[in-house]
């Protein structure tokens, strides 16, 4: 790396995680350069939502370190916005669309804080940059699919992040919403901040992404997109080859790492 | 739950001799009802105040643990929480042989947070999910704390501990220890739901996020889950281990029935705790040998039933009005669009709609018709001749008589030409979707329809001049 640590958004160095007992993810060396549009690719279980949680600590490290612009999470966590999945969470809970989005600023706040005016109008600007600012009044289960992923992106907008984290922002939208938050992506690229995304649907990673992170249990690939998505890759990532690593792993059980 | 009958019925067995004795509320027993209601509200037994200040503190705290409870979907703890508590209560009492409320305190919040972490432990070691694993520690604990007490009721002199009274709650048991115990535990509640609301909002809706941002939500789950088991404890005494979990868990069902927002969901919740423990304490002290736990669980009942009928946006009866109030509207409409097809019919040279024709286009009786003429006139749609025989349009009614058709017939040019439906399949469709078109859908559908004159059928559009025209006789001739 020619650039200093600290510009770095995001170092993974040996990362392993592993679900009572199993290994899901092994060995992730990675050093994303900033100002990127990053797919995470790979097929159903590869372990795309599980580096993401990995990352910010909501799962623990079986090894490795995981560094957020040249520091552990913890102390750069402001730094980072989370989109999680949509089904995460409990839609028919008691909050509007409002109360969601200012959750985006409470990173930025003490203990027991209270959201700002200032706060508010942050808010505000990022309901409207996902035009949802009509729908601000809302309680969140009367929203359809695309608008409520569009809520969880104001709300990751909100905490005006370099690095941002998004587990399957485009599963279960309309071809709209999709669009609008493609576009919201290449606005924040243009602005300089990093962006990785999980990502499902092959066909429409090339078009979307600058970087591709190819992923099954371990990393595949890492780089510019024309370079990355090639049909040997591709068949690395999800073809039979791999199966083998993934029943060696089954026999071994907790016997790894 | 399955798990708490056998318990249920071991504990019924056991005590129900007893408690015909022990849960009368008040030592006077020879004064009337009435009489009683007048002490009651002049609060002139100190044993009642101290009642009904517990009953009102333990609404506070009560209401808002059981609010969180509820939207974090863990209700069945409150239930194994409360049931795990009472060898703990049996275990104070033996400390001094005394009802101390410290010692009592300490003990069943010990129990309860061993038996939270024992459910927290089987879940996280074994195959076991929650749901067993709460089944499992509630009856078991429970168990084990039913057979402390009634050998403490055994021991010399403790049928006079009082400890039965754990068991379905005696708000007038209550001493001024009770009462600076509840007071304490409901103050420290408030005050810190107060101070970390936001930590409690966010990790509450998506634990995940809140770590993301740097938010212990682990931490503040057990702060928490220390504060319901405070709760839980410091009610005991006045609603028993029996039915805690119901003065926790109806309150905020309630309260989440009737708003959108968990802060008022938790002001909402502590008011309806507050009302539930008062009323409780109120007919307990008034209706005499009855325990104040059921007493409160059937107030508390009692507000749910209220919010499940009478909310206005979530209840049964609201919800009924509109569905009831839509469907007269669209019988209004109907009966609009067939009077201006009758106009059409005649191509709009006349303004007055026979009666007569319009039961004939609907093969309905006149008196049908003549019956619902008048609704449509009540609501200033039409007015009805002098003999009462023919209806014509008011401005009103011609307007939205227009916009039926017109969204009726643009709705059908959608449908085959946009969506290739069959001429013979858009009729019905269309029946439905123009009592629901909005003027912004039907903007767009001009728009892609290209401001189209005629319907799939030839018959001329109603455009936003007709709709204005105060009615059918400056209506362009149909060509």
């Amino acid at each position: 790396m020619t650039l200093p640590l600290s510009d770095v958004p995001l170092e993974v160095h040996d990362m392993s995680v592993a679900y009572h007992q199993k290994p899901v993810l092994y060995g992730i060396d990675l050093a994303v350069p900033a100002g990127n549009l990053i797919g995470i690719v790979g097929p159903n279980g590869a372990g795309k939502s599980t580096f993401i949680k990995a990352i910010m600590g909501l799962l623990p490290l079986s090894s490795g370190w995981v560094k957020v612009f040249g520091k552990p999470y913890a102390e750069n966590c402001r730094r980072v916005g989370y989109v999680p999945q949509r089904e995460s969470v409990d839609w028919d809970f008691p909050v509007n669309v409002m109360d969601v989005v200012l959750m985006g600023r409470y990173g930025r706040l003490r203990l027991g804080q209270r959201p700002s005016r200032q706060d508010h109008d942050v808010a505000r600007e990022c309901l409207e940059k996902v035009h949802m600012l009509p729908y601000a009044k809302r309680q969140i289960g009367n929203l359809s699919g695309g608008q409520q992923q569009r809520v969880f992106l104001a709300r990751a907008l909100a905490q005006e992040s370099d690095l941002y984290l998004m587990d399957e922002p485009f599963v279960g939208v309309d071809a709209a919403t999709e669009s609008a938050i493609i576009t919201l992506l290449r606005e924040l690229k243009t602005r300089g901040k990093t962006v990785l995304v999980v990502h499902h649907d092959l066909s429409s990673a090339r078009d979307y992404f600058d970087m591709l992170m190819l992923l099954n249990m371990r990393l595949v690939a890492f780089g510019p997109t024309p370079e990355v998505f090639t049909s040997e890759m591709l068949q690395t990532t999800y073809g039979g080859r791999l199966t083998i690593l993934s029943e060696v792993v089954e026999t071994l059980g907790g016997g790894t790492k | 739950m399955k798990a708490r009958h056998p318990a249920l019925l071991l504990l019924a067995a056991i005590l129900l001799p007893q408690f015909a004795y022990a849960a009368r509320i008040s030592e006077l027993t020879e004064t009337g009802l009435a009489e009683r209601a007048v002490r009651f509200f002049t609060l002139q037994d100190p044993s009642l105040r101290f009642a009904l200040v517990g009953s009102i503190l333990l609404g506070i705290s009560c209401g808002l643990m059981g609010a969180f409870l509820v939207v974090r979907k863990l209700a069945l703890m409150s239930d194994a929480l409360s049931h795990a508590v009472l060898p703990g209560v049996a275990l104070g009492f033996l400390w001094n042989m005394t009802k101390d409320p410290v010692a009592i305190f300490i003990g069943a919040t010990v129990a309860g947070l061993l038996g939270a972490g024992l459910v927290q432990a089987i879940r996280n070691t074994t195959r076991q999910k929650e749901d067993a694993a709460l089944g499992f520690v509630l009856a078991s604990f429970f168990a084990v704390g039913v057979c402390l007490v009634t050998m403490i009721q055994n021991l010399p002199g403790g049928n006079k501990s009082g400890l039965d009274k754990f068991m379905f709650g005696q708000a007038a048991a209550l001493g001024p220890g009770d009462v600076m115990l509840l007071g304490g535990v409901t103050i420290l509640a408030v005050v810190i739901v107060l101070a970390f609301y936001k930590e409690f909002l966010v990790t509450s809706f998506d634990a995940a996020f809140a770590i993301s941002v740097g938010i212990p939500a682990r931490v503040f789950h057990y702060v928490l889950m220390v504060l319901l088991a405070f709760a839980i404890v410091s009610s005991l005494q006045a609603v028993g281990v029996v039915l805690v979990s119901a003065m926790l868990v109806i309150p905020a069902a309630a309260a989440y029935l009737l708003t959108d927002r968990l802060g008022m969901m938790l002001v909402l919740s502590a008011i309806f705790g507050v009302t539930t423990g008062a009323v409780g304490a109120f007919f307990s002290y008034v209706g005499r040998n009855l325990p104040t736990g059921p007493l409160m669980v059937l107030a508390a009942t009692a507000v749910f039933l209220a919010a499940l009928l009478l909310g206005p946006r979530h209840g049964v009866l609201s919800r009924w009005w509109r569905h009831r109030s839509r469907s007269a509207r669209i019988g209004r409409e109907n009966m609009l669009k067939v009077m201006y097809h009758v106009l059409e019919e005649e191509g709009f040279r006349g303004e007055t709609v026979p009666l007569r024709d319009l039961a004939e286009a609907r093969r309905e009786a006149i008196e049908d018709v003549q019956v619902e003429m008048r609704s449509l006139r009540s609501h200033g749609l039409v007015t009805i001749s002098g003999d009462g025989q023919a209806a014509v349009f008011t401005p009103d009614g011609w307007k939205r008589a227009c916009e039926i058709v017109r969204n009726h017939r643009l709705w059908e040019l959608y449908l085959t030409h946009a969506a290739n439906y069959a001429l013979d399949h858009v009729h019905e469709d269309a029946d439905k979707i123009e009592h629901i078109l909005g003027e912004d859908t039907v903007r767009l559908l001009e728009k892609r329809l290209n401001y189209a004159h005629r319907d799939p059928h030839g018959k001329l559009i109603p455009g936003l001049a007709d709709i204005h025209s105060g009615g059918p006789a400056r209506i362009h001739p149909a060509t």
